[in-house]
């Protein structure tokens, strides 16, 4: 009985603290929580290598959290609230790089390499069947070789 | 057959030439180091106190006219204190650094100031990061160098030692300096 209810205590404790950084703001309608929620998702903290500024615990993460809240309540559209913080922080927290020079490599280069990867194959499998034909045709006996290989068969 | 082998093995070739540069570049470029958005932008405008006079006020206007450092530091940032002697240094060779206080309160920040010298020529108060937040300040200390008419030039993360003041920005001031 002791061990579930230290069990039970755990969990609830668990409990506490995940949805600590979620829930303390008090949103004006439920749309206006799911989009602090998909936004949370997917912007990056700057001082964490790898985390969503929900998942973060680095007081920046707080600091955007925040932000985001107030524009949120002040009607700003999800573009705007982005924008704000790429003006600031730069397109290291968006997780969706925008495709422009520095990134260009980025998003078509993989393309790139598979394409020139498969036109290397391709010349090489045409050309060598290209050239196993000719051999072919090499081998096979013109009319006059024919008739001699007749003549000799008989 | 023969050419399109020398063009495959040309592709292999600069396939792998590629991947040691980028691995090269990787290893130099540490990831915890974000580029700057404010880059050749004005330094964004505010309107705070001071550390040291409780009645001033200071204004983005007050940091024109000047190339200079600012410093983004706080009391309980272990580095900021490896970065102050140099600071101190600094400011006495006749460097210009203006300081921001960032998240920080004003008693600590006083005693600081006391204890380890101020090198500052005016202390911008930021408790609650709001202009930290505009400079786009992820952790102290930071270090953005200005031009005289006020826009961010350069921005350097974490704290400045001799060596990188040396080899990393006493140029750049120099080159700002100069213009």
């Amino acid at each position: 009985m002791k061990r579930f209810i230290y069990a039970l205590g755990l969990t609830l404790a668990c409990f506490g603290s995940a949805q600590a950084s979620i829930d303390t703001y008090e949103f004006s309608s439920q749309a206006e929580r799911e989009r602090y929620r998909t936004l949370v998702e997917q912007l990056r903290c700057p001082k964490c290598q790898n985390q969503n500024i929900a998942d973060s615990d680095a007081p920046i993460a707080m600091d955007m959290r925040d932000e985001i809240f107030k524009k949120l309540e002040e009607g700003q559209s999800s573009e705007q609230i982005v924008e704000f913080l790429v003006d600031r922080y730069g397109d290291f927290v968006r997780y969706k790089p925008p495709v422009n020079k520095s990134t260009l490599i980025l998003w078509y280069g993989p393309a790139g390499l598979l394409a020139f990867g498969f036109v290397m194959v391709a010349t090489i499998v045409i050309r060598r069947r290209r050239s196993t034909r000719s051999k072919q045709d090499e081998q096979k006996l013109s009319s006059d070789e024919q008739s001699r290989l007749s003549d000799i068969l008989k | 057959m023969s050419r399109v082998r020398l063009l495959a093995v040309f592709g292999v070739f600069l396939g792998v030439v590629l991947f040691a540069l980028m691995a090269m570049f990787g290893i130099k470029n540490d990831p915890r180091e974000l580029p700057s958005a404010l880059i050749g932008k004005p330094f964004p405008e505010f309107s705070t106190g001071s550390v040291i006079d409780a009645d001033a006020v200071i204004t983005r206007a007050d940091l024109i006219g000047r190339p200079a450092l600012v410093n983004v530091w706080a009391t309980w940032c272990p580095s900021c204190k490896d970065e102050h002697p140099v600071l101190n240094d600094l400011a006495k060779q006749g460097v210009v650094i203006y300081g921001v206080n960032y998240k920080d309160n004003i008693p600590d920040a006083r005693r600081w100031l006391k204890d380890f010298l101020n090198p500052y020529q005016l202390n911008i108060s930021d408790p609650k990061g709001t202009l930290g937040f505009d400079l786009g300040v992820y952790g102290a200390p930071e270090t953005f160098m200005i031009d005289k008419h006020g826009v961010i030039r350069h921005k350097f993360v974490g704290a400045v030692s001799k060596r990188i003041w040396r080899e990393k920005l006493a140029p750049i001031y120099q080159e700002l300096v100069d213009e």
